[in-house]
């Protein structure tokens, strides 16, 4: 059990670092939103899954952090990017050809 | 609890994607960029601070993360909503 709590802890943070790396990488704000919304939120689920499974007498709070996190995470990123695109921020554009460049 | 490999490794890779998250608090180009940046770090904060309440061994702390989630996520609205309200009126870009 403490090694399965262990292995999600892992994912969860890697996937937090990843999101972070994103945030840091990509080229343009609705970019980064996404990065650092998507991985982030998956991250912290599987952190809380693991700290449940490490002790698991802290279910119910854990679940009331990881259903507030998977709720609000989608509408503050949701209210960010609508804002930005109302004031007039333009998505990036790859410079060179067209066509998806990996970013 | 004392803490192995695994989960000593776990939280060095939340302390460096705090570092990371921070850094492009530091350089971000424009306003939103820090926005996004600080939503984030406030999301990585909460399940560290989650992480914290499992080294010390007090489920006190998960009470605390609750409320640094609930207050986050309230002042990332308001600042979206304030940017949104300034430049639809024709603020400076």
């Amino acid at each position: 059990m403490r090694l399965a709590g262990d292995i999600l802890l892992l994912i969860g943070a890697g996937f937090a670092f990843l999101g972070a790396l994103g945030i840091l990488r990509m080229p343009d704000v609705y970019n980064r939103i996404q990065a650092g919304t998507k991985a982030v939120t998956l991250g912290a689920l599987a952190f809380l899954v693991g700290i449940g499974l490490l002790e698991p007498g802290w279910w119910a709070k854990l679940v009331c952090i990881g259903g507030f996190v998977l709720f609000t995470s989608p509408v503050s990123s949701s209210a960010i990017a609508r804002a930005l695109y109302i004031s007039g921020v333009r998505p990036w554009r790859a410079p060179a050809a067209a066509g998806e460049s990996g970013g | 609890m004392t803490l192995n490999s695994l989960e000593l490794a776990a939280f060095a890779l939340l302390g460096a994607a705090v570092l990371i998250a921070l850094l492009r608090l530091v350089l971000g180009p424009k306003a939103p960029d820090r926005v996004v940046a600080s939503d984030t770090l406030s999301v990585i904060t909460t399940i560290g601070i989650a992480g914290l309440a499992l080294v010390l061994g007090n489920p006190l702390y998960l009470d605390v993360a609750l409320v640094f989630g609930v207050l986050a996520f309230v002042a990332v609205v308001a600042i979206a909503r304030a940017i949104e309200g300034n430049r639809a009126q024709g603020g400076r870009q």
